[in-house]
């Protein structure tokens, strides 16, 4: 079967909702609900193999190298809690249609609903850790938006993010214990690590990842001392807080300790610390239960107080207590979500969920009363309801367990925590259904809801009873099926039954019962003093917590972030320098074996036009137009170094970027301010003048150890000697770009594309306001007597179509010569923005008739089309083919698939580059869309539009 | 010559990196090309110095200047053209924006008068005042 549908499944349906509200709200649930129902479906199609003791595991390597598998387990107990989630998560959307309103968005509340199931099963059904850990993240991080649900109310945001801080802590603690489980065990896999149960007990890291896991498992299902986030999390929708506090998020931690008990479970560490924090948790929660006035507050503490009993049993680390706790994990999930959905249904129907303002609700809501009484008496655990009977197991096992130290311990504890629990649930089903009918409801005529809203409550209603009766018949051989799987070895000895005799279990329920009768008798009167009794608050702690760490968090913010680049730069490199500086150090000499070249008389002088370039831009820096000349400049001096050690492809390109960078800065420069005041201190200029001329030495001295060292040169070797054979051309640089490291090429010009479409939406925005002053501001004064030299406009154009050829022969020429896409591009786009230069910006774009954006993408679809092709023929993505084509008067000329590649290259840096420099040129159109057709000195080749007419035409707009 | 060259690299990066340290956008952007030249050299430097031996095969041809930084630093060169257009860019926008070229907060505050950042604290008397 394809078990890992299952927990996919309700994540790939969690789309339809959120379309499917559209044609309904009915519409939306069932789809919902149809989810849900063929999830489960799936489920049990496999279950009776598992009742025939078969375990069923599905595995497929993920990421091997770190144990990640995606592995599925189903065994009877995920089967059971797999099936709890589904059951209860239909229940929950077929009440949800009915509870939720007409302005609650439907559609997302179940998309997180199923997002929220799935990442349940998936974590009850995975077979690896790691899996389960991220299963386990989902869970927490769809359980926040659920309880966030309804985002506007403040208590709901506090709530949800409370739940997600203290869950999400637990998260990481629980990645650091299952890692080290995995680690003792040898291996990810549950069902390795579940029969490594010696191994992993003897290891002397078994303590810290218990406790680590404990951490993960306590947060989760809300254990003491971190059960104050669940009584926060109520601030959720009803049929949120009835799903994940009744059958999913909080058995979660459970689920995990069951789990890993055969693992884990047995120990006197894992005794001394599981049960005692489960028995604080129950008898606490059941005592702050008692004074709770909101009916899901009652719940919510008695939900921890019950998972408490459950961690208890658990904790016992005896089989027999281990059977008790299933009982009771299967028990408390059919009482306590049908009394979720009844205090929901109270809400709705009177308008108050406040004990004190209800009462006599059984005579007016006869269904929805006898439901709830019949669940709130199985939670105080009456005779003939499912709760008794895992209630008496609990207590004839607490009886005979004995604390070290503190004998009395248990067996007082639960008696306890028993009798508080009888008295809140008196509390919970008299002061809301029984005693008046009062007529002072805030909502005017409460009223049994539509059967959608009760079935589910009697739904659950009726296995409370049929277990409570006849335990054998009805659950016998499930339970003894998910025990088995918990023990992970023979199952005690145990039958299931009304009547064990008198045992010492019946004389603490008696006395449960009694005392807790009473106890609810005298609770008005007692209210008042018990209240003041403290009461552990975790709230408080958790606020002061995040409080202090915000404050921390803004004060470190504020001393690392100043806002200050060059304060960032400044930290940057000298870190920089002070690692190059250890490496040097440490570095037993730094001049090789290798010969040094001779130093010619060219190379001499361009040296020191280097430095005097160098030297004039420090100096006269502040001259901005200057000292952009000047490195310019530099910039042919490092073509000239290329083309002096056997680097044509480089020098081409150098130059031709050089021309480029330096108009489109001299197109900034026009925007900006053009002197940069002399504002630096001396103290500032000396303290970066050592860091710089220090960052100088150790590059100098790195690059010139390296220089003087003879290398590896076998890569080398290997692209030369395959340029040829291999990628059909002679020029080793060009077939490395488009063909060896291809996939490169390919991600530069989609970045080089990137850059140019930001640049492009940074200008083309409409500027306003101040920024539309400053521009004024900027321009010049008065337009240049002759802004379109004819002398310039004649020599552009003539050049126009010479570039284009040199730029073509370069392209065609790249795969054996210097030359090739992003040169022939640059040379293309060179000449094209002359003509923008020459002419103005209005007559290029109106006679260009290719799109820059367009050519950009084309560049790169192109590219990546060439690279796709060989797919076809199973060769690798970006494979180039060959062939010799002849040609008159040309010759025998080769003709390679790379050449479409390269085609793309040219055609992307074309894009590039007349997009930014034609949207720079023009940023003050983004102010004036003023023509600049007025001084074009256009050459009257044939009758042009008389500039006047134009002239009136497109300044009508925008002009002020 | 191996010399003349790391040490032209050097002298590229200081410059770079004194221009960079500069409190307005101009003089970085001018760095940041001083930089690009002097890592495009440093990288080109690794397949070490060849006079007249370009990397383009010859029958019978034994040596050859090293492609696989000629490669890169090709590749370099146009990215570094890309990256420094978006820069200047963003420098032109911000100071049009702003009306400061300052790259300090507190300088750029200053200058103009005027808080930028409002959206942090309600009211910054001290730069309030003077606006």
């Amino acid at each position: 079967m394809m078990l890992w549908l299952v927990p996919l499944l309700p994540m790939i349906g969690a789309l339809l909702p959120p379309m499917l509200i559209r044609t309904g709200r009915s519409a939306c649930a069932n789809t919902a609900a149809f989810v849900s129902i063929v999830t489960l479906g799936l489920l049990l199609s496999r279950a009776r193999d598992v009742f025939n003791s078969e375990v069923e595991i599905f595995t497929l390597p993920w990421v091997q190298q770190i144990g990640l598998n995606f592995s599925f387990r189903l065994d009877p107990l995920s089967l059971f809690f797999a099936s709890m989630i589904l059951i209860i998560g239909i229940l929950v959307i077929i009440y949800a249609r009915y509870y939720l309103n007409r302005t609650d968005p439907m559609g997302r509340f179940y998309a997180y609903l199923l997002l929220f199931q799935g990442a349940m099963l998936g974590v009850v059904l995975s077979d690896n850790l790691i899996l389960l850990l991220i299963f386990w993240e989902m869970t927490s991080l769809t359980s926040f938006l659920l309880i966030g649900f309804w985002r506007k109310e403040k208590e709901a945001r506090r709530g949800a993010r409370m739940a997600l801080v203290v869950t999400g802590g637990g998260g990481l603690a629980l990645i650091g214990g299952l890692v080290l489980l995995g680690q003792i065990a040898g291996s990810y896999e549950i069902s390795h690590i579940l029969e490594q149960g010696d191994v992993i007990k003897a290891s002397p890291y078994y303590v810290p990842a218990l406790i680590l896991i404990l951490l993960g498992a306590f947060t989760k299902s809300a254990q003491f001392p971190f059960h104050f986030w669940l009584p926060h999390a109520m601030a959720a929708p009803t049929p949120v807080s009835a799903y994940l506090h009744s059958a999913t998020m909080v058995k979660a931690g459970i689920f995990l300790m069951a789990r890993l008990w055969p693992a884990l479970a047995g120990t006197e560490t894992w005794f001394l610390i599981v049960a005692p924090v489960g028995l604080i948790t129950m008898a606490m929660a059941a005592w702050i239960a008692m004074f709770k006035d909101d009916l899901k507050g009652l719940l919510a503490f008695s939900t921890i107080s019950h998972l408490g009993l459950v961690t208890m049993l658990l904790g016992f680390g005896t089989p027999m207590a281990a059977v008790v706790a299933v009982f009771h994990i299967l028990n408390h999930a059919t009482f306590k979500a049908a009394l979720f959905m009844s205090a929901g249904i109270v809400d709705h129907e009177a308008g108050t969920r406040n004990m004190k303002r209800l009462g006599g609700l059984l005579w007016i809501m006869p269904i929805t009363g006898t439901l709830s009484l019949i669940a709130a008496a199985a939670m105080a655990g009456v005779p003939f309801l499912n709760g008794f009977l895992s209630k008496e197991m609990m207590l004839e096992e607490a009886a005979h367990t004995v604390y070290p130290g503190l004998p009395w311990l248990f067996p007082v504890g639960v008696t306890l925590a028993a009798l508080f629990s009888v008295a809140y649930s008196a509390r919970f089903a008299i002061a809301t259904f029984l005693g008046p009918k009062r007529d002072d409801y805030p909502s005017s005529k409460p009223h049994d809801p539509p059967i959608g809203m009760w079935l589910p409550v009697a739904l659950l209603v009726a296995p409370v009873i049929a277990i409570g009766i006849m335990p054998q018949q009805v659950v016998g051989k499930t339970l003894a099926l998910i025990a088995g799987a918990v023990i992970g070895g023979p199952l005690p000895d145990y039958y299931l039954a009304l009547w064990h005799g008198l045992t010492p279990a019946l004389f603490m329920s008696f006395i449960a019962f009694a005392g807790g009768a009473l106890l609810y008798v005298y609770l008005p009167r007692l209210v008042g003093q018990l209240a003041t009794v403290p009461r552990p608050d975790g709230r408080a702690l958790f606020e002061a917590t995040l409080d202090i760490s915000v404050k921390t968090s803004r004060r470190i913010i504020g001393v690392l972030h100043a806002g200050s680049l060059t304060r960032y730069l400044r930290i940057t490199f000298v870190a920089i320098l002070l690692f190059g500086f250890y490496a040097i150090w440490t570095t037993p000499a730094y001049e090789g074996e290798r010969p040094m070249l001779p130093v010619n008389a060219s190379a001499l002088v361009a040296w020191f036009t280097l430095v005097a370039i160098s030297i004039m831009v420090v100096i006269r820096q502040s001259e901005r137009l200057l000292a952009l000349i000047l490195t310019s400049a530099v910039g042919v001096v490092v073509a000239l170094t290329f083309i002096q050690f056997s680097a044509p492809d480089l020098a081409l390109t150098q130059i031709s970027v050089d021309v480029v960078t330096t108009i489109l800065m001299l197109l900034a420069l026009n925007l900006l301010p053009k002197k940069t005041p002399d504002e630096d201190s001396l103290y500032a200029r000396w303290r970066d003048g050592i860091v710089a001329v220090t960052a100088g030495f150790g590059v100098a001295a790195l690059s010139y150890g390296i220089m003087t060292r003879n290398g590896p040169t076998d890569i080398a070797e290997y692209y030369i000697a395959t340029a040829k054979p291999g990628g059909g051309g002679t020029n080793v640089v060009n077939v490395i770009l488009v063909d060896f490291r291809g996939f490169d090429t390919f991600s530069e010009i989609i970045v080089l594309g990137i850059a140019a479409i930001s640049i492009f939406a940074l200008l083309d925005v409409k500027l306003k306001d101040a920024a539309v002053r400053r521009l004024r501001a900027m321009l010049p004064k008065e337009d240049a007597s002759d802004a379109h030299p004819l002398l310039l406009v004649v020599a552009t154009r003539v050049l126009l179509p010479l570039s284009m050829l040199v730029g073509v022969y370069l392209f065609l020429r790249g795969h054996n010569q210097p030359g090739g896409g992003f040169v022939a591009g640059l040379v293309i786009a060179i000449g094209l923005i002359m003509q923008y230069i020459a002419s103005g910006y209005t007559w290029g774009a109106k006679r260009l008739h290719l799109d820059p954006q367009t050519a950009i993408g084309a560049g790169v679809a192109i590219a990546g089309v060439a690279g796709l092709v060989p797919l076809l023929f199973d060769d690798p993505f970006l494979t180039t083919t060959f062939t010799y084509v002849e040609l008159p008067i040309v010759g025998e000329f080769e003709l390679a698939s790379a050449m479409i590649f390269d085609l793309g290259v040219a055609l992307t840096v074309i894009g590039v580059m007349v997009l930014t420099l034609s949207r720079l040129a023009r940023v003050e159109q983004r102010v004036d869309p003023a023509p600049d057709t007025r001084h074009a000195m256009d050459i009257p080749l044939e009758k042009a539009v008389p500039p006047a007419a134009e002239l009136i035409a497109t300044s009508t707009d925008g002009k002020d | 010559m191996e010399l003349l060259v790391s040490s032209a690299i050097g002298i590229l990066t200081a410059v770079g990196i004194y221009l960079m340290l500069r409190g307005r956008s101009f003089p970085i952007i001018l760095g940041i090309t001083f930089l690009s030249y002097a890592v495009n050299l440093f990288l080109f430097s690794m397949g070490r110095l060849t006079i007249d031996a370009p990397p383009i095969y010859q029958p019978g041809g034994t040596t050859y200047a090293d492609p696989v930084p000629q490669a890169l630093v090709l590749t370099a060169i146009v990215i570094s053209f890309g990256m420094s257009a978006l820069i200047v860019v963003m420098a032109l926008r911000g100071y049009l924006e702003t009306g400061s070229d300052h790259t300090r907060l507190s300088a750029m505050e200053d200058e103009t008068g005027q808080s930028t950042s409002q959206a942090d604290t309600p009211a910054a008397p001290r730069n309030g005042d003077r606006a």
